[in-house]
Parts: C-alpha cells; structure tokens; sequence
C-alpha cells in the first residue's frame, strides 16, 4: 500500500469509527472538552479581572508584572506538567490532596496555561482602550464597578480574542496532562495524549480519527467566538 | 456671602509653561458663562481644574462656599457635568448611553425611563433612542454626550468647546438645549468658546481669558460695547495676532 493509499485508507476508517459512535471516542472527547473548556472558563475568570486591574492602576512594579504575564504567556506546558506534578505528588506540598492522575489535576495544570494568556491579552487590550473613555467616566461621577463594567464591554472583542487563544492552547496542548494526567485509559486520556498514545501503538486509524475530531472542536469553538465578535463588532463612525 | 463657584489665586504650569497664573474669578448661581479666548491659553485647563480632572499647583476652587480641599474629586465630580470637545460615546444604545449617569446615581428604572426620555426629547435624540451611539454623526454623538451631562440636573455645568467644528443644525439645537436648561433649571453653566458670537448668543456673562489670566469678566452687553481692556476690544474686532 502507498504512502498516500494508506493515509487515505487510514482517514477514511476514522470517518467510521467517528460515525459509528465508538464509546472509547466519545469517552476521550468529552473528558478532553471537559478539562479544556474549565481551564479556560477559570483562567478567564481570574485572568481577566486580574489584567483589569493591572491595567487599569498605576503601581510601582507595574511594567516587571506585565513582562512576566507576558512571559507567561508562552508557558511551555511540559515545565507547567513538571511543576504541578511535583506540587501534587506525594511528597509535594500539596500531595495530600491526592490530585495526582485525576482530570482535576489536569484542570489544574491547564488552568496555569490558560490564566497568563487571558491576563496578559486583558492588559494590552484594555491598555489601548481609548484613554477619553475612562475620564468621560470619571467626570461623569461613575462608581469604580461600574467603570470597571463599561470599559469591560468596549474591551469585548479583546476579551473574546483571550478567551479563543486561551482555549486554543488548552486543547491543543499535550505536555502538561500527560505528565499531571498519566494518560490513564478511560480515566485522564484526552484526545492530545490518546493521538500520542495510539500512534505509538501502531494504531493509525483511532490516532487518526481522534485528530480529525482535535480539529473539529477547535475548528467549531473559534467559529463559534469568531461569529461572536462578528456580532459584537459595529462599524465605528465617531 | 460667598459665590457659587470661586476660583481663588489658581496657578498651573506644565513644565516651565505657565498655564494659568493666579487667576481669581467668582460664578453666581444660574449664571451662564463664556470664558473665550484664543487657543491655549488655559481655557480648557481651567475647566479641567473645575471638574478635579486636574489639581491645580497653587490656589483653590470653592463650590457653594465649601473648598476643594475639603471635598473628594469623585464627590465633586458628581454634583457637576461636563462636555468635552470631541465627544466618546460608549458601545451601547443611545439610551443606554444617557442612562448610564442615572445608574451611576442609583435612580429607580421608571424615574429613570421618564429622564432620559425628556432629555432626549430636548436635545432632539428621542428618534435614535435604540441605535447603537457608535453609528451617530459627530454632531448627534455630541448631543448624546451633552444629553449624558444634562441628564441628572448637574449643579454645575461645563462645556469644552461643545460645538466646535459642528454644522449650524446640531449647533443651533445645543444652544437652544443650553438656554432651556439655564433658564428653566437654573443650572449654572460655563462654556469654554473660541466663537464669540456663540457667547453673545447665548451667553449672560463673558470671561475674556488670555495667557492664563483674566483680562474681562462683565455682562454680555458691557462685554461687548465697553470692554474694560483694550486687548478684550482687540479680541473682539479680531485684530489680536497670536
């Protein structure tokens, strides 16, 4: 079989396993949509009051925070994998919590991902704000929270753009749940360790399939956000 | 008895550059105010002071005889509104936009539905309530902005240089909203122009300021048939080089 015939014969087995409903499949995916989609929902809602804030108030430091958010943001998953790891082991700090192999350790590990990438495009997005607008909302008596809300909603499409980045780099990662996860069978395998795993394995066409359903759901997610900013986008004639 | 507003020796600089040299000015309740001049010489600045946007290097402002010293900026800010030169809307309704000031002082929704309806009603916006402020021409965006300051009956009003670059329509329909408000409300009011007309349109007393001091201070007749200063009468037949 040539090389093309097989990647052909190996997508088109994958399209059946995809369609026949394969439980160990459906099982994969939703614990890897799981993991991802609360990392970010939690990295968003910590990232972003935080880079609110960083952003908004002048502080000694204020420029060594930023860069290091922004170093962050490029986290190799694997040191993030290590670190945790260590934390929940069982000699770690943190090892009586038992963690160690469990989706929410997982969660853990992709949250620490996701957290400096929802902070730091929070700074820059609300950095640029049109600065006009927070002194029309001083000299219009706005309360803190609610100056916080309304330059909040003119950051929106910035705040989208965290969030389909931050959710990107969950799915897509690979290094810290396997180290945190283990890739147990049933249990803490996600669709980035099983396309590792099964090709390993010599089993091409689940590797495969798990692949085509990776790109879906990332595929289907940015749609999803970018329809959304789309929506939230008015054409600016002042 | 004290004024309404005073200003007592304000000075401010930015680096060497003497804004406002120990300017002394009092504003009398339901007083409305053009301060004109040429451009830079501190009219803006000294709005911006009023409205605790900025603190000045020495002096101090007192409103309805209580001194700045004493009061908190966001407590001043609450009483006054104010227009900026370039209007920013917010990405929201135009009702939402006016609304918003009530919110901020916590005004129940029919009282607060019933507010910015009049006022839009006012400034000729009732028919753009629910389109999104960011679509409006630079004129309605103003109206917006001023309806915005008007909205929650400021004890103290000030405009930066509302009209500038403006067509004669939305001109036309923020004075008219000025005058209304001064006269029915007696909502003090301080325009800063560049537009002398506009002052003798619609303007009971005119500032004369000219590199950080005031030159003139009188009623708009006196102003302009009797200036006290011979720079004021040069300012006014537009003789004045700067």
């Amino acid at each position: 079989m040539g090389g093309f015939e097989f990647l052909i014969d190996g997508f088109l087995k994958a399209l059946q396993l995809i369609s026949s409903g394969d439980p160990l499949i459906a099982t994969i995916t939703l614990l890897s949509l799981r993991v991802s989609v609360t990392a970010t929902l939690l990295g968003a809602i910590f990232g972003i009051p935080t880079g609110f804030l960083i952003a908004r108030k002048d502080f000694i430091g204020k420029s060594m925070i930023t860069t290091v958010v922004n170093t962050a943001m490029g986290l190799p998953p694997v040191v993030v994998g290590l670190v945790i790891y260590l934390m929940l082991s069982s000699f770690g700090p943190l090892g009586f919590l038992k963690l160690l192999y469990t989706p929410e350790a997982m969660i853990i590990a992709q949250t620490v991902l996701t957290f400096p990438i929802a902070c730091g495009i929070t700074i820059s997005v609300v950095m640029s704000l049109n600065p006009k607008l927070k002194e029309t909302l001083v000299s219009l008596g706005a309360p803190g929270i609610w100056e916080a809300l309304i330059l909040l909603n003119e950051s929106r499409l910035g705040l989208i753009t965290a969030i389909i980045t931050a959710f990107g780099g969950a799915i897509s990662e690979v290094g810290a749940i396997m180290m945190v996860g283990g890739n147990l069978g049933g249990f803490t395998q996600a669709l980035t360790t099983s396309i590792m795993l099964y090709t390993n394995m010599g089993d091409f066409d689940t590797a495969i399939a798990l692949g085509i359903i990776l790109l879906m759901i990332a595929f289907g997610v940015n749609l999803f956000l970018t329809l959304l900013q789309s929506r939230s986008k008015i054409k600016r004639t002042v | 008895m004290a004024s309404y507003l005073e200003l007592d020796g304000i000075s401010k600089k930015y680096g060497d550059k003497a804004i406002l040299r120990k300017l002394n000015a009092a504003f009398d309740e339901g007083d409305l105010v053009a301060i004109v001049g040429p451009s830079g010489v501190g009219k803006t600045t000294l709005l911006r002071i009023i409205d605790r946007l900025e603190e000045p290097d020495s002096g101090e402002v007192s409103f309805r005889g209580e001194p700045y010293s004493r009061l908190s900026a966001k407590a001043v800010q609450k009483r006054i509104g104010m227009v900026f030169q370039n209007p920013v809307v917010f990405n929201a309704s135009v009702f939402n936009n006016v609304a918003y000031s009530l919110r901020f002082r916590g005004v129940a929704s029919e009282e607060l539905k019933n507010r910015v309806l009049s006022i839009l009603r006012l400034l000729k916006l009732d028919s753009l309530s629910e389109r999104s402020a960011l679509t409006l021409s630079g004129g309605e965006a103003q109206r917006v902005s001023l309806a915005r300051a008007m909205v929650y009956s400021p004890e103290l009003l000030l405009l930066d240089e509302p009209t500038a670059n403006l067509d004669p329509h939305n001109v036309s329909i923020i004075e008219d909203a000025l005058m209304e408000c001064n006269r029915e409300n007696r909502t003090t009011t301080i325009i800063v122009t560049h537009n002398i007309f506009q002052a003798k349109r619609i303007a009971k007393k005119v500032a004369f300021l000219l590199d950080g001091e005031l030159i003139d201070y009188s009623a708009v007749e006196e102003f302009f048939s009797s200036p006290k200063d011979p720079r004021t009468t040069s300012f006014i037949k537009g003789d004045m080089v700067y």
